[in-house]
């Protein structure tokens, strides 16, 4: 009997810091990677930074060259979706119709970006998640004068309307929050940035897609209009409204939780020699008491790294026990993401999203550089920096690196701030 | 262990800074990576290694 694979689903960032983890710690059986794009492994943040802008070309996405993926020894499966999951005995069923009975496998499938009803009949209308996504909006965006309807005021709309805007566009930001990235980081920052996108002039409109309005072409999108009766004429409409864990392909195994992400413990296990890393995945974090489920690149990362390293772990103490079996560990990082739109930087570290409390000190309003701390239940759990050096970033990371009661946090915050 | 880093393509994350500290740092004006040390000593090789896997530019680039 040939030995079973460690299978990897996801060919992504964290699909491949799992598989790459997988043989850093020793795994010499074999190493499935499946992923449903044609592309080898790439890196999205940049799609809606330097791709869409045109500094930087697709290959300069690959987040590993066919020369640095040689060594991993993998049996590289692109172009090839995972349907179905048997977690009994790890079996996947593949689109091309082979089944894999694994060793143990890490779901990294993702988020897919949603859309509208109306949406696919129209040319025009787009979403940005893949590098297909990313080329095609590019290639609209080509020339000068096009006239673009942004719909979503979340991190994707606001850096894809700084972009478009960068490039001369006429750019419409299209939300249902008042002000930009609000809910991922409170008012008064969505402020700052509201401020920065309309003194680049950028149009921003409060409101809620009720239709898409035709273009003078049939078939063609003309624009959007809002349930407030406002028409917003675009020659292009992207989609921002968010996005969606993809677990359908593990529906049929009752064994999983995938209500809003394939649900796991905090070692990122789903089920006997099942995990889960990435935007996919929702897990137990030790330190935050509530399940989490993250959308930044870091995390990816991380995650794919831990629970591969757990998986072996788990895998070893099956096979062989002995005193010299790795432990598997709690994955609790301290979460982070950042977002470039024009020339400011945002930081965040820890939980900036359903803060029940936050506090802002804006340092300086035309240059746009702030600090926010964001609590929740009397603790401050998370913090936001804007055009700050980085050993101050650094700091304030060690701030909330883990929750601690508000008031100490903000007084450290404070010391952070003050000048030396 | 050599090690080159790719500072155009950097996003400034900072976390090579914080795995290993003795080896990286960043640029006040933007918090692109700074290499401190280009030829690590053999016992920060793993915290490099650490820094490299983890950094979400894939920057840092390391050479037998
Ligand atoms: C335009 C854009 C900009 C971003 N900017 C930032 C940023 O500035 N900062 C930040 O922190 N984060 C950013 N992010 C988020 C970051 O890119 C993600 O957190 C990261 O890509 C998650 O990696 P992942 O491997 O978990 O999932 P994904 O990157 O979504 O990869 C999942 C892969 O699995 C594939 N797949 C799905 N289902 C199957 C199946 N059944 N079988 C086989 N393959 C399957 C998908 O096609 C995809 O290739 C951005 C994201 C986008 C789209």
């Amino acid at each position: 009997m040939t030995a079973r694979p460690l299978a990897v689903v996801g060919a992504s960032a964290a699909g491949l810091a799992a598989a790459e983890t997988a043989r850093r710690s020793g795994w010499t059986g074999p190493l499935t990677l499946i992923g449903d794009e044609p592309h080898l492994p790439y890196d999205r943040p940049p799609l809606s930074k330097q791709l869409l802008h045109g500094t930087w070309e697709s290959e300069r996405l690959l987040l590993r060259t066919a020369d640095q993926l040689a060594p991993l020894d993998l049996d590289l499966r692109l172009g090839t979706r995972a349907t179905a999951l048997d977690a009994a005995t790890r079996t996947l069923t593949l689109d091309d119709g082979a089944r894999l009975a694994c060793a143990g496998i890490v779901v990294a499938t993702g988020v897919t970006a949603r859309t509208l009803p109306g949406a696919d009949a129209l040319d025009g209308v787009l979403t940005l998640r893949t590098l297909d996504d990313a080329v095609a909006l590019r290639a609209r965006l080509a020339g000068a004068g096009h006239r673009l309807a942004v719909v979503g005021n979340g991190v994707l709309g606001c850096e894809a309307a700084a972009v478009a805007r960068e490039l001369g566009h006429e750019v419409t930001l299209i939300g249902r929050d008042a002000f930009p990235m609000a809910r991922a980081v409170g008012p008064e920052v969505g402020m700052l940035l509201a401020e920065e996108h309309r003194t680049r002039g950028v149009h921003l409109l409060t409101g809620d897609v009720a239709d898409f309005l035709t273009g003078p072409v049939p078939g063609t999108t003309g624009g959007v209009r809002l349930t407030d009766g406002t028409e917003v004429p675009a020659d292009t409409v992207l989609l921002a409204i968010g996005s969606d864990p993809a677990v359908d392909w593990l529906r049929g195994e009752p064994a999983l939780d995938t209500t809003d992400g394939l649900r796991c413990d905090a070692y990122c296990a789903a089920a006997p020699g099942i995990y889960a890393a990435g935007d996919v995945a929702r897990w137990d974090h030790p330190l935050h008491g509530v399940p989490l489920r993250f959308e930044h690149r870091m995390n990816a990362t991380e995650q794919g790294m831990a629970a591969a390293r757990n998986l072996l772990a788990e895998l070893a103490a099956e096979t062989a026990p002995g005193p010299d079996t790795p432990e598997r560990r709690p994955f609790a990082p301290v979460p982070y993401f950042w977002s470039d739109q024009y020339g400011i930087k945002l930081q965040a570290y820890g939980l900036t999203a359903d803060a029940d409390r936050t506090e802002t000190t804006v340092l300086d309003r035309a240059a746009r550089s702030a600090v926010a701390l964001y609590g929740r239940d009397g603790a401050a759990t998370g913090v936001l920096a804007a055009g700050l050096p980085p050993r101050q970033v650094r700091a304030l990371r060690a701030v909330v690196a883990t929750p601690q009661p508000w008031e100490e946090a903000r007084a450290r915050a404070r010391a952070v701030l003050a000048p030396a | 262990m050599k090690i080159t880093v790719a500072a155009d393509a950097c996003c400034g994350a900072g976390q090579c800074v914080l795995t290993a500290p003795e080896v990286f740092d960043q640029r006040d004006e933007d918090g692109t990576v700074v290499l401190l040390d280009g030829t690590p000593p053999a016992e920060r090789h793993d915290a490099v290694r650490e820094a490299a896997a983890l950094c979400p530019a894939g920057v840092i680039e390391l050479h037998a």
